[in-house]
């Protein structure tokens, strides 16, 4: 599996561009690969991927393991700063307009190298804790070199210095928009995981409901629910004043909800039903109230399970609130579907990077919740 | 302390409990018996209001239960069920406060008293404190509900086949403990069970109900000596009724003092039953007795054994 892995990082670090040198910010650069940047002191990089290299095929004993995971971790930080340094040295003798851009080699590089860290840390016996350490410690340096300037000559950075202003609105609207949908759904979706999990009639029918609604496609249901709203903004005036209408936050709060029901429900019922029969009855025998029962027993069993549940839910409404960008709500959509339309391949990106970078920071901080609270009990 | 008075109970069509009156007096070690549907688990639960009677009466120390919060009341009875129900995300510590808490005890004395009760059921206090159920046996979880039973002092300790789930040894090790908490503290128990050498070994009084009404009721030695119908022999067990008798009694009620014997000795504290199994292994029919010390105090003759003395 690793191997496989290492000759994919191979043929890419050979085969494909590391970077690209385009005349400007919409036509197809030109690739420039890993081996034509390593002239002079820059070969220093070698050594933590030579590290790496070496390390994936000695034996795997924990020492071999740490090397692996340390190496690693250097060896992301040193791409990122490479491919920051080429940028500026290109730009210095390039015309005005040209852009370097990221290429195949480096996210696969990234991909796999990390991927290789996150094994190593799992074979050292360092769990989900230690991933979310290295992680942000990563995080951190790349975000260091950013703020230095060492990458501001990369086209990515150059989209972001264009569109400051737009960005962090974008950034603080996305986060808004899945604030506002969680808050809804577990105001919504936790009682109604009660309700069905003590009615077994209407549980069936409720579930099967919430299914239809996770398979109507995100922009279709974004779409049924222009016509209804705007209707209800026109006849009732004073929602209208409160924001609702057909296109905007209110078609896009109220789609992700109904999409972020069925996790949350879901999991608050099968969480409730972890809690045994048996225990229940001898809370209850011994003469605990219904709601200490429910505080002191069945809520703290059912917790690691209804905390996967809302994990799940913020990731799928940080990826679906994207969408919602199509009905006017703003957020990081709006900066990729504009990348999209002028085919500025960077701007896309420039939307997408934070929104995976948030899907996975929040997954990594929701893990760590899981794990304290599985470790408590 | 607990009264039944002409109760019954239906769980829909079915006649659960019918016209069945009760009492359990102070300090009594009551065993409820008879086959799987008989109505004695309901006849436990009616009592701590866990399941409400149809009709009749159910006096708590001379106050109809109804008067009572369902929680008051359950507080002040001890509650221990088969599948033993610890909570799985508290410590064994936090396991057996459970009632204290809720009565609001001061928590120094809710530690003490958990280290007391660790102690009374033979679990090291400072081994057992800090784990979590998962990491017990099953029987040293049962010995932990019984401990949380016992937590709030209750008046009445309610158990409901308490060891049903559990191997014959350690079954037989909970029920000396059981039998020794009982003689100790005087607390009132009432057991449900379909075990008769259980119900034998540990009731002062023994209850045995079926189709919801009561057959019999009566010390063990009673129930074995005068069973009251067929049904009521067929169900001890017609053919080992008479082994049973000498199981109730040790051979110290049947030993001729200071008759000299000779042979190997056997201590006075061995049941009757015990002491045939030793003549018929040994090929004897006079047996050595010896006491708690060792000193000789008389001898055992086989004949003897068959005199009934109640």
């Amino acid at each position: 599996m690793l191997g496989a892995l290492v000759v994919i990082a191979a043929a890419a670090a050979f085969g494909m561009a590391f970077v690209a040198l385009a005349p400007n910010r919409l036509v197809q650069g030109t690739g420039i690969g890993l081996t034509d940047l390593m002239h002079g002191w820059r070969a220093v990089i070698v050594v933590p991927m030579l590290l790496l290299c070496i390390g994936i095929f000695m034996r795997p004993a924990r020492r071999t393991n740490l090397m692996v995971a340390l190496a690693g971790s250097l060896s992301l930080v040193a791409l990122v700063w490479l491919a920051g340094d080429e940028a500026a040295r290109l730009s210095a003798v390039a015309p005005k307009l040209s852009r370097v851009s990221l290429g195949g080699a480096f996210w696969v590089l990234l991909v796999v190298i990390w991927l290789a860290v996150v094994d190593a840390l799992q074979r050292a016996g360092l769990g989900a804790l230690w991933r979310v350490v290295v992680g942000a410690a990563i995080v951190a340096l790349v975000v260091g070199l950013a703020v230095w300037g060492e990458l501001d000559q990369l086209s990515l950075l150059k989209e972001y210095a264009n569109r400051q202003e737009v960005f962090h609105t974008a950034l603080l609207r996305h986060l808004q928009i899945v604030g506002a949908t969680l808050l809804p759904t577990l105001l919504i979706g936790v009682p109604l995981g009660w309700a069905l999990f003590r009615s077994e009639r209407f549980a069936p029918a409720a579930f099967a409901v919430l299914n239809m609604i996770q398979t109507v496609p995100s922009i279709a249901l974004f779409g049924l629910l222009i016509a209804p709203l705007a209707l209800l903004a026109a006849t009732v005036p004073w929602l209208g004043q409160l924001g609702v209408s057909g296109i905007g936050l209110a078609p896009a709060v109220i789609a992700l909800t109904l999409y972020a029901l069925l996790p949350i429900v879901r999991s608050t019922v099968a969480g409730l039903g972890q809690v045994p029969r048996s225990v229940i009855e001898a809370a209850s025998g011994m003469g605990l109230t219904p709601r200490q029962i429910f505080w002191k027993v069945q809520a703290p069993i059912a917790l690691p399970l209804l905390l996967s549940g809302i994990r799940i839910t913020t990731v799928q409404a940080i990826g679906l609130t994207v969408v919602a960008a199509l009905i006017g709500a703003g957020g990081l959509g709006s900066i990729m579907f504009q990348g999209l339309l002028s085919s500025a391949l960077d701007l896309v990106l420039l939307g997408v990077l934070p929104v995976v970078a948030m899907a996975v920071m929040v997954d990594a901080v929701f893990g760590f919740m899981t794990l304290m609270v599985d470790r408590s009990h | 302390m607990i009264e039944l008075q002409h109760v019954s109970k239906a769980f829909g069509r079915t006649k659960a409990i019918d016209d069945l009156s009760l009492t359990v007096r102070q300090g009594e070690f009551i065993v409820l018996i008879g086959s799987s549907g008989c109505g004695k688990s309901t006849t436990l639960k009616m009592m701590n209001r866990l399941v409400e009677h149809d009709s009749g009466r159910i006096l708590f120390e001379g106050q109809e239960i109804r008067g009572f919060k369902p929680q008051d009341i359950r507080r002040r009875m001890g509650y221990v069920i088969q599948s033993v129900g610890l909570f799985p995300h508290w410590t064994v510590e936090r396991n057996i406060a459970t009632v204290p808490q809720l009565l609001q005890w001061p928590g120094p004395r809710i530690r003490d008293r958990v280290t007391e009760l660790l102690q009374l059921l033979d679990l090291d206090p400072a081994l057992f404190r800090g784990r979590y159920p998962h990491q017990l046996s099953g029987g040293q979880q049962q010995r932990v509900g019984v401990a949380r039973a016992l937590a709030g002092d209750p008046e009445v300790l309610l158990m409901d086949e308490p060891f049903g789930a559990l191997d014959a040894l350690t079954r037989v090790a909970l029920q000396r403990e059981l039998a020794r908490i009982h003689s100790a503290s005087g607390k009132t128990i009432v057991l449900v069970t379909h075990d008769i050498d259980e119900a034998l070994r540990l009731a002062t009084r023994v209850v045995l109900l079926d189709h919801g009404r009561l057959v019999q009721s009566g010390t063990p030695l009673q129930i074995l000596a005068h069973p009251a119908n067929e049904f009521v022999t067929d169900f001890v067990g017609r053919s080992e009724i008479g082994i049973k008798l000498l199981g109730l009694q040790t051979v110290a009620s049947r030993v001729r003092r200071n008759e000299p014997c000779e042979d190997a000795p056997v201590a006075e504290t061995l049941t009757l039953r015990e002491a045939l199994s030793v003549f018929v292994t040994r090929q004897v029919e006079r047996l050595a007795v010896v006491d708690g010390d060792g000193h000789a105090i008389g001898c055992l003759h086989l004949g003897d054994l068959v005199k009934l003395r109640e």
